[in-house]
């Protein structure tokens, strides 16, 4: 496989700083050298890359957007543009560092206390530690605000008892950042591996993310100090805005697997050939790629300016979900072509487009589905929330 | 301890270079320029010569033009202390005008250690490591893999053909880095933000007269196509001859 070219058909790059672009030139050698020469044997064995994650650590990858106490210090867009190179390694590769940075850095940053952060964020940063988060429950995916885990005060202690389901990095996790009723109102509680009536279960026999890490987490009279709830977040609406965060990073790395598969389907039509000519010069393949490419630029340029937004601090989660929705869909549609034009070979291990459709089946569904993110769009645009009462976007 | 890194920025190496209109020149329209790979082991060694020691300073040294800017940056992402940019235009300057600038303004400097990569993968001269330990008098080891720094000498393990040979001299001294010195690292994120605050000086370079011009570039010529010397066993004679008196594989 020849080295990986970038789209960039509508001068993309000129909009971009010099930082980022070097940021994004430095984590697009890094894929290239330690995560593409290994994911495709852990993504058949169904184990998570581990050696890579103190390498991530290192290289600032972890809460890379987020400032102080170890973290990079990145704008949004820098950001985004390393998300979009991890997930063009692979989907579960990005989903580690989302989850990391987006739904356990950030919550211990913006809602926890000083003594929580200095606890947990350098040592999350740097990769020592790996966290995960606890929302969404067997009964409750969509509608999270219904949760029947819950927190009870005893003393110096809350009681948590619940069951969580669909956790990224639950069953590898040092710490986890579960959501439960406390008094009837949802909160954020720190809950350390190894705590008594804590325990995960490996998902198995997953067909896409195999790469990643995905648990079930179990909390039976599980008890934790009063400190390892975060004071500032009381209310559906703090794991919402945790959400926020993750699905913009999802926004950016959906570009990276589209433009993986674009770039590896643009190769093979280019040296396959079929009726003694490259089937890159028939009308039927043009019309693909053409369309693929059509949709990666129009996704940069969304992406993008809603990076520059949130860095100005005006970026509307409605928008997130818009880039979110439209990337991810768009990204799948571009690796099933993708595998489409690749033919038989298409269907093998050797090249990346089913892998990445694969994963983006899951990456369509996790952190808001493509339907609530429309409903989302569309509460917004209407004025009116298809949505059951009690349950509110924020 | 002070360390020079002297770096060129060069064409990537999956650039398909294309030679421009005057036939002298490369044409630069979507090359894709970056730190020259070997002096990247040389960043690299002065990056890890200063964290064993526990102090020192690295300093980046690079000559060209404004677009030389992202190479220096990476340095200094990667963690060079400062950089000094000798800017020029884009014109081809030949090995000798190059190391002479470069001497000039490391007359100027304080420096216990100068390092650069055994050659760049541009030109492939190979020449300015060795042109500096003779413009500035002090020795000059050249495609070195391995290399120790004790108080004011060195130690280094030189590839020569079929083995290693291992030299010792004096300090200041000049090293050309050879592949398989170290890996080096990536620049970090944070480091890549803190590239902009360090300090960069930019100078007029003092250019000597060349010595070499450039006539013209020419490309490769063009692979031929094959040929077919008989079909089956009867064949394989002439097949092994021209293997072995033409195309000298064999």
């Amino acid at each position: 496989m020849a080295k990986f070219q970038a789209a960039d058909f509508l001068n993309f790059d000129r909009l971009l700083s010099e930082e980022e672009i070097l940021v994004r030139e430095t984590v697009r050698d890094w894929v290239d050298a330690r995560i593409l020469p290994v994911i495709q044997e852990h993504y058949e064995n169904g184990t998570f890359p581990m050696h890579l994650i103190p390498e991530m650590g290192e290289l600032g990858l972890l809460g890379a957007n987020l400032h102080g106490y170890g973290a990079a210090g990145l704008n949004n867009v820098a950001y985004g543009l390393a998300m979009q190179e991890l997930e063009r390694g692979d989907s579960g590769i990005r989903s580690f560092a989302s989850v990391q940075g987006a739904l356990v850095m950030y919550p211990i940053l913006t809602y926890g206390s000083e003594k929580q952060r200095k606890r947990y964020l350098p040592k999350l940063a740097g990769g020592e530690w790996i966290g995960c988060y606890g929302l969404t429950e067997p009964d409750f995916g969509s509608n999270p605000g219904g949760m029947r885990t819950t927190a009870v005060d005893d003393g110096d202690s809350y009681v948590l008892n619940g069951t969580k389901m669909w956790i990224t990095n639950g069953s590898i996790a040092d710490v986890a950042v579960v959501w439960a009723k406390l008094d009837g109102t949802v909160n954020g509680f720190l809950v350390e591996k190894g705590t008594p009536g804590f325990e995960t279960t490996l998902i198995q026999h997953k067909l896409s993310l195999r790469a990643s890490v995905t648990s079930e987490l179990i909390f039976n009279d599980c008890r934790i100090p009063k400190e390892n709830r975060l004071p500032e977040a009381k209310g559906l609406k703090y794991p919402l805005s945790c959400l926020t965060q993750a699905r913009y990073s999802i926004a950016w790395g959906a570009i990276g697997s589209g433009m993986a598969c674009y770039d590896e389907a643009l190769q093979y039509a280019k040296s396959r050939v079929q009726f003694d000519r490259p089937i890159a010069g028939y009308q039927l393949t043009q019309e693909k790629l053409v369309k693929m490419l059509t949709e990666i630029t129009k996704m940069q340029f969304m992406t993008l300016q809603l990076g520059r937004l949130k860095d100005k601090g005006l970026a509307k989660y409605y928008q997130v979900s818009m880039a979110k929705q439209n990337n991810v869909y768009q990204a799948l549609e571009i690796a099933r072509t993708a595998r489409d034009i690749l033919g038989a070979n298409g269907i093998v291990g050797d090249y990346q487009a089913m892998r990445h459709a694969a994963n983006l089946e899951s990456v369509k569904t996790y952190e808001g589905t493509h339907d609530i993110h429309t409903l989302i769009v569309g509460e917004n645009i209407t004025g009116i929330s298809a949505f059951t009462p009690e349950r509110r976007s924020s | 301890m002070k360390i020079v890194v002297c770096m060129k920025q060069v064409p990537d190496t999956e650039t398909k270079v294309r030679i421009g209109p005057d036939g002298k020149t490369i044409d630069p329209t979507d090359v894709n320029y970056v730190v020259n790979p070997y002096d990247e082991y040389a960043v690299e060694e002065a990056l890890k010569i200063k964290e064993e020691k526990g102090d020192g300073e690295v300093t980046i040294l690079t000559l060209g033009p404004d677009r030389a800017i992202k190479a220096i940056r990476t340095a200094l992402a990667m963690g060079a202390d400062k950089a000094i940019h000798l800017k020029t235009d884009d014109k081809y300057l030949d090995s000798y005008a190059v190391a002479a600038a470069l001497a000039h303004e490391l007359k100027d400097m304080e420096y216990d250690l100068i390092l650069t990569g055994k050659q760049a993968v541009d030109d492939d001269a190979a020449q300015i490591g060795a042109r500096l330990g003779a413009l500035l008098d002090i020795p000059c080891a050249t495609v070195v893999t391995k290399l120790t720094i004790e108080d004011s000498t060195f130690t280094a393990n030189r590839e020569v053909e079929g083995g290693v040979e291992i030299v010792e001299g004096s300090l200041p001294a000049v090293i050309t880095a050879q592949k398989g010195l170290n890996e080096p690292r990536y620049a970090s994120l944070k480091g890549i933000m803190m590239a902009k605050r360090k300090p960069l000086e930019e100078k007029e370079p003092q250019l000597d007269e060349e010595k070499l011009e450039i006539l013209k570039m020419e490309y490769p010529p063009e692979r031929k196509g094959g040929r077919i010397v008989g079909k089956g066993p009867e064949a394989v004679p002439e097949l092994v001859r021209l293997l072995h008196e033409e195309a000298k594989v064999i």
